[in-house]
């Protein structure tokens, strides 16, 4: 596919150039993706919109994933737009918990609303962001929602009082437990044991 | 009086009459004000009638949908996107749809891909007639949004009558469409394609140049090509401001290479620029809408990409188990998507409505992000009525077309 080399091409010319910001890249499906270290990514930010082969002028999203498995647990992904070449490109960096990534507001004002919305939901601070508030939740709202640790549900719930006359919080009261659906087929393996099932042994004997 | 000149007057001992203090004053712009489309809280501090700063509150209508997303299947997620934007509810099915595809790999029929068109062309008009009208609304004028509702009932019935709903469609599925459409409604909506240009004709001719709405609108909220930069604007905010850029054209996606139409752009990138953009690109809508129903008479054929993601014909069910065990297993469980990470995006009315989806081969999501352009153009909000009259923010607003279930998500 055309799209393919020359986003392949785009990939080699950031390498050259910047040998110390990109970790790898890769193209995937006509997207090119670039691992970019914690430490660099502003410069690179910064370079990505001056270069003349690159004009990355559009910041067209950032957002974070929540890994918790992993020891550096999230991946903050930055996506860019050329409209004079008309081309994309997605940055992603690795960062642990409780590391802190540099803003890019200065290079992008439109990072604002982006940053305080991945404080919001993930809990990630940036250094250099000048009003890091909370963007989407409540005032006051507590906890960080899209973290795989946090329950859909949430832990408080809010309903008008009439006695009071406003407005309360309370914890959850779930009349029924939230549904989550197994669909792991028990003819392939499934490594846990079925409810009502726990008298089997992991070994598959019964006790 | 109160100038001083007769300070000493019985009952009016109290009043100051020396020099006194003048601070800025901070008023609550929403949540329930009619001229902010929605649910949006302005903090404004003005000096006098001039904006000082603007402080947009959002998150009033924070539904969680990215990550109710997590824990449901890729169909279940599919009417999320009606929810959106609510107004052109279609558009956002498409990046969803388009996003599964990709990394599915799935084809779209030919027919399919027109009806998609077809139908993100009518979601297009239906956002436009309802934004280009209220806006003239919130600067004074009532009759505009009369007419354009009227016109968005005729076309909220050309929803209904694909799909059973008028709003919350849900009708582009991965792989195609939900339903084909009957003969006649596609000769209805090609009817309705000659007719309407007479009713946008009666809007220009009511608005255009009104001198009260060119008052109120030229020169209002200029925007640039730096402040397009830095503030991350898609759509008719790019348009308006000259620079001719539509994902429709520069980076095609289903069938539009093959359409012939014109990408409106403004000169001045103002509110009145932004406006004659709107009316021009429904102009364009409707040509896409007629070539769109001459293409769909002579392709008839399949609507949905038969396989793993679509479900089997009804036919189909009432005779083989295996399809019927298919029908079962994809509406319980859904189809799996394989591992990876993908960015789809469409024209939407509003700018570029993205998905970026990160797959882990099970049948949920494992991260979807919604980039809605409504997002980064009230993020501007600041940057761009800052200077402006308190009553030009109205103006700013209605042609920035928020609409808050796609800030909010």
């Amino acid at each position: 596919m055309p799209q393919t080399a020359s986003l392949t091409e785009l990939g080699q010319h950031l390498e050259l150039k910047r040998p110390d910001c990109v970790l790898s890249w890769d193209v995937v499906m006509d997207e090119l993706t670039v691992n970019v270290s914690l430490s660099s990514i502003v410069g690179f930010v910064e370079f990505l919109k001056n270069d003349s082969t690159a004009r990355f002028t559009t910041l067209v999203d950032i957002t974070a994933v929540d890994y918790p498995g992993r020891a550096k647990r999230f991946d903050v992904v930055y996506h860019f737009l050329s409209m004079y070449r008309n081309h994309r490109i997605r940055l992603k960096v690795a960062i642990r918990e409780e590391e802190m990534v540099p803003s890019i507001i200065e290079q992008h004002p439109g990072a604002n609303w982006f940053e305080r919305e991945i404080f919001d939901m993930f809990g990630i601070l940036f250094s250099g962001h000048p009003d890091l508030r909370r963007l989407l939740t409540d005032y006051g709202f507590r906890g960080h929602p899209l973290r795989k640790d946090f329950p859909t549900t949430g832990y408080t719930e809010v309903r008008y009082d009439e006695v009071e006359k406003r407005v309360v919080y309370e914890p959850v009261n779930l009349v029924q437990e939230y549904r989550q659906f197994d669909f792991m087929s028990p003819w392939e393996g499934a490594d846990y044991i079925l409810p009502g099932d726990d008298k089997v042994a992991a070994d598959g004997t019964k006790s | 009086m109160m100038d001083g000149s007769n300070a000493n007057a019985r009952g009016f001992e109290d009043a100051r009459t020396d020099e006194q203090q003048i601070r800025n004053f901070n008023i609550n712009f929403g949540p329930q004000h009619p001229a902010a489309h929605g649910v949006l809280r302005l903090v404004l501090e003005l000096d006098g009638e001039i904006v000082e700063r603007c402080d947009p509150h959002i998150g009033l209508l924070h539904r969680g949908t990215e990550k109710l997303m997590e824990s449901r299947t890729y169909l279940q997620n599919l009417p999320y996107f009606d929810r959106l934007d609510y107004v052109a509810p279609m558009n956002q099915e498409h990046a969803w749809c388009l996003a599964i595809e990709k990394l599915t790999k799935t084809p779209v029929p030919r027919r399919a891909s027109l009806i998609r068109v077809l139908y993100s062309e009518i979601g297009r008009i239906l956002n436009h007639l309802l934004n280009v009208t209220t806006q003239a609304m919130d600067v004074g004028a009532l009759t505009p949004p009369l007419w354009g509702f009227e016109e968005r009932e005729k076309l909220m019935i050309f929803y209904e009558r694909a799909c059973g709903a008028r709003l919350h469609a849900a009708y582009f599925r991965p792989g195609g469409v939900h339903q084909d459409l009957p003969p006649q409604l596609i000769e209805d909506i090609d009817a309705w394609a000659q007719v309407f240009p007479e009713v946008l004709d009666d809007l220009d001719g009511l608005l255009s140049e009104n001198r009260i709405f060119k008052q109120r609108n030229v020169d209002i909220g200029i925007v640039t090509e730096q402040e397009i930069n830095d503030w991350g604007f898609s759509g008719v905010m790019v348009r308006g401001s000259g620079l001719a850029w539509d994902l429709r054209r520069s980076q095609p996606y289903e069938c539009y290479d093959e359409f012939d139409f014109q990408i409106p752009v403004g000169k001045n990138g103002d509110c009145y620029d932004r406006f004659l953009v709107r009316m021009e690109e429904m102009r364009q809508s409707v040509r896409i809408i007629r070539q769109a129903c001459e293409k769909l008479r002579n392709e008839p054929g399949e609507v949905l990409a038969r396989g793993k993601v679509t479900p089997p014909s009804r036919g189909q069910m009432k005779t083989s188990m295996e399809a019927l065990i298919h029908h079962f297993k994809l509406y319980t469980e859904g189809f799996h998507v394989p591992e990876g990470e993908v960015y789809a995006a469409v024209e939407a009315p509003k700018g570029e409505f993205g998905v970026y989806l990160v797959a882990d081969g099970t049948n949920k999501p494992y991260r979807a992000k919604l980039r809605a352009p409504g997002f980064l153009h009230l993020q501007a909000m600041d940057h761009v009525a800052s200077g402006h009259q308190l009553a030009d923010v109205a103006a700013i607003i209605g042609t920035l077309d928020i609409v808050f279930g796609e800030v909010d998500r």
